[in-house]
């Protein structure tokens, strides 16, 4: 049994999709869980969606990290909830201070909306244990604003912690500047917190879990959530 | 009372979009244009009559919301 809570908020634009994602990939569907409302019910992961959660204003996620529903999102992942945030859910994560960092206007200014590669980092968190540390994957990224930054000290820890979950790279792996789709420093796409529960990632894992969409690359984010969980049980 | 509050990017963040109207201001010709910074200007009608009071009221604002301090830093007047 996975019980998982996708939190809505008004510009949210890819709540349906992580919801059909988790439920056709786990067999259980997660309550969906208005971003006005004062807690999340009793849950085994929370979903930050992709979108344009308040139309991005003033900066993306900025607004909705504070929302009535955030105060215990946060409360609960710091107790010890997964969360995973998607694209937006990124940004959400970062503008409350769940993960470190900020994420920036792509280099380019472009919004980028195309399939890249990644390379895995963290095969070990609650997310992505079912990857293997070194593959290559393809997942689709759609945003403006994907360009992770942090400072040098704490892009050194968050390394040195082990805490970088996928960078971009190309299809054998090789990570430079050349694959790097929006400046995002050390071509990072996806990171965790201190303890791998929480993850925050650009690329959008729920458009490619099943043969249908294109690839399967994405679906073992959900897989490695439900195995985490048994193995908890 | 008003607080009118610039909140611009920290040294050494790249500004995209600071070198993008960087480039179109010297596409129109005009010489002697340097780097161009790009950033947020924001005014907030306060109820607050007391400038210490007010400060305290800003200073949260900018903190907690109107400013990430991540990437961004912030100034403002009150008056």
């Amino acid at each position: 049994m996975l019980r998982a809570a996708v939190i809505v908020f008004p510009g949210s634009n890819c709540d349906r999709d992580v919801k059909t994602a988790i439920t056709r990939v786990t067999g259980f569907a997660p309550k969906m869980v208005w971003h006005g409302d004062a807690s999340v019910p009793s849950s085994d992961m929370i979903v930050l969606p992709g979108g344009f959660s308040y139309g991005d204003y003033l900066r993306c996620g900025a607004m909705a990290a504070h929302s009535p529903i955030m105060k215990d999102v946060i409360a609960k992942a710091k107790a010890g909830t997964p969360v995973i945030g998607i694209c937006n859910g990124f940004q959400i994560l970062c503008e409350s201070g769940l993960l470190p960092g900020a994420l920036m206007r792509n280099a380019s200014l472009h919004f980028i909306c195309r399939d890249v590669y990644l390379k895995v980092e963290n095969d070990q968190s609650f997310f992505t244990k079912c990857y293997r540390a070194g593959e290559v994957i393809k997942i689709p990224i759609a945003h403006g604003e994907g360009n992770y930054f942090a400072d040098k000290d704490t892009l050194d820890r968050i390394e040195g912690e082990g805490r970088v979950a996928f960078r971009y790279s190309d299809i054998d792996g090789n990570v430079s500047a050349a694959t790097c789709p929006n400046g995002a420093q050390r071509n990072i796409a996806g990171i965790t917190n201190e303890t791998g529960r929480v993850l925050g990632m650009m690329p959008h894992p729920e458009r490619l879990y099943e043969a249908a969409l294109g690839g399967t690359d994405g679906r073992r984010v959900f897989e490695s959530a439900l195995l985490s969980v048994l193995e908890a049980a | 009372m008003k607080a009118r509050i610039k909140i611009t990017l920290k040294n050494g963040v790249l500004d995209p979009q600071g070198k993008a109207i960087e480039g179109a201001v010297k596409g129109l010709g005009i010489s002697g244009v340097g780097d161009v910074r790009q950033g947020k200007y924001i005014e907030v009608d306060l109820a607050e009559e007391d400038p210490g009071r007010a400060k305290v009221i800003v200073e949260q604002m900018c903190k907690d919301l109107l400013a990430n301090t991540v990437i961004e830093n912030y100034s403002y007047e009150i008056g």
